[in-house]
């Protein structure tokens, strides 16, 4: 299973737990850690489900290409890393 | 008097407390993060603040213990577009957002409206929330009025709602760069109001166009809420009816341009600006900081400085950096430079409170 793990700039606002989660695609992985925890969702999405500007997406080290549709393909056992994007500030 | 002012800024939400020793600050709430509004609702003690993160969107939270804690409700959202529909596009060609980038102005309904809440945003989307900030609807009626796609940003990149009037005539929106808009049936249809006003800044042909006027600030008059004032980009401007015509005063000084404004409570005749050098430089007038202050309606205005720096002073203050408590008497304003100032006999005189605060967006006393 995928693992999704959070940079801690994001804890300070919200809990976001790594979590192990099914998907094929970074959407589908995303998705399902926003149904454990959906509280996290408008931290990394905007309401359109567009990752928010100033927030970066890397699977297993390479930065994804596809904001908008998250279309991005993930393997069993590749690592999501959401993080901040230094243009935020 | 009060005796709670709440400030936020760019790197907080500072509570200052009114003891016998003066007002000093209390509370500290989201240190480092930027707090682009706050409404303590008198109505029922509650405290709300809107974020502004600058990697993870916009906040709102909810305290109901001062700063002491709080929650976070549902952010106002704009829906999603329906499947296939193009986004709505500038008459340049630019793709308007569908999401909110800032909580710009947050105001409590009517006094028999409890948990009634109104939210203005930037790119242009009025908010309405009738349970106490869970949940929100995008007041449709102004986002698809047909003039909306004719704003444009003032302040920031998209237009954006900076100013809300709830009183039993109804609610005023002000709008920077889309004028000022008034509903008497709870947002149902709304209609221009902006007669009087004038833009230097369009072309000779739209410079009374209703739908690109720029008032920067819009305050009613609490007893009397057809009093309203508005420091427009281009001067001040008061109605008595309730905004259906204005009347520019061209007697303040040092200068016409500024961002705020302040009535009082109970005298529409008494108000206060923040002039500034326009609008090129938006610095204080030579250097020195002062508050303008009319008594009589605008027929004349006193230029007030006793406690204010009067030499190399590069202090602005924004569209809701300055505020006067419920008495009339108290006011503080702060600015883009950290300071803040409170005079507790209506702006005769001024005592510093700090000179080294974060950017300052809003300051509001609470009476709580």
């Amino acid at each position: 299973m995928p693992r999704v793990t959070f940079t801690q700039h994001i804890a300070r606002h919200i809990p976001c737990p790594t979590r192990d989660v099914d998907g094929r695609t970074v959407r589908e992985a995303l998705d399902a850690y926003f149904t454990a925890e959906p509280a996290v969702r408008g931290y990394v999405l905007d309401e359109q489900g567009v990752v928010r500007k100033h927030v970066v997406i890397f699977v297993d080290g390479n930065q994804t290409t596809d904001r908008t549709r998250l279309g991005d393909t993930v393997g069993e056992g590749s690592v999501i890393y959401v993080m901040q994007a230094l243009s935020g500030g | 008097m009060s005796s709670r002012l709440f400030v936020a800024t760019r790197k907080g939400l500072f509570r200052l407390d009114r003891k016998p020793s003066g007002w000093t600050i209390g509370e500290v709430s989201f240190l480092g993060d930027n707090v682009s509004m706050l409404l303590p609702d008198r109505r029922d003690g509650t405290l709300y603040a809107a974020l502004a993160l600058g990697h993870f969107g916009v906040k709102l939270r909810r305290s109901r213990d001062l700063g002491a804690t709080w929650d976070e409700l549902m952010t106002p959202a704009y829906p999603p577009l329906p499947e296939g529909a193009e986004p709505d596009k500038t008459p340049d060609g630019r793709e308007w957002p569908q999401r909110v980038e800032l909580l710009w102005s947050l105001e409590a309904g009517r006094d028999d409206q409890p948990g009634h809440l109104w939210c203005g945003t930037s790119p242009g989307g009025l908010f309405h929330s009738k349970d106490h900030g869970q949940s929100w609807e995008l007041v449709r009626s102004l986002w698809d009025h047909p003039t909306r796609k004719g704003w444009f940003g003032g302040g920031y990149d998209w237009p954006g709602i900076h100013s809300i009037c709830v009183n039993r005539g109804g609610v005023t929106v002000g709008i920077s760069c889309g004028g000022l808009w008034h509903s008497t049936d709870e947002g149902a249809t709304w209609e221009a109001r902006t007669e009087g006003m004038y833009a230097e800044y369009m072309p000779p042909e739209r410079r009374s166009d209703p739908s690109i006027q720029d008032p920067h600030r819009v305050v009613s008059c609490r007893a009397q809420p057809d009093a309203l004032w508005t420091q427009h980009h281009n001067g001040l401007f008061r109605s008595k009816d309730g905004g259906k015509t204005w009347r520019e005063v061209t007697s303040v000084k040092p200068s016409k341009f500024g961002f705020t404004i302040a009535v009082h409570p109970r005298d529409p005749e008494t108000a206060w600006v923040v002039p500034a050098k326009k609008d090129e430089q938006r610095i204080p007038v030579d250097g020195k900081v002062v508050v303008a202050r009319t008594r009589d309606g605008g027929a004349s205005f006193t230029v007030l400085d006793k406690g204010l720096p009067q030499a190399n002073a590069f202090d602005l203050t924004y569209r809701h950096g300055l505020d006067v408590d419920s008495t009339g008497d108290v006011l503080a304003f702060g600015t883009t430079t950290g300071s803040l100032w409170l005079s507790e006999d209506g702006g005769d005189s001024w005592q510093t409170l700090s000179n080294h605060l974060p950017p300052v967006y809003a300051v509001r006393f609470a009476e709580m």
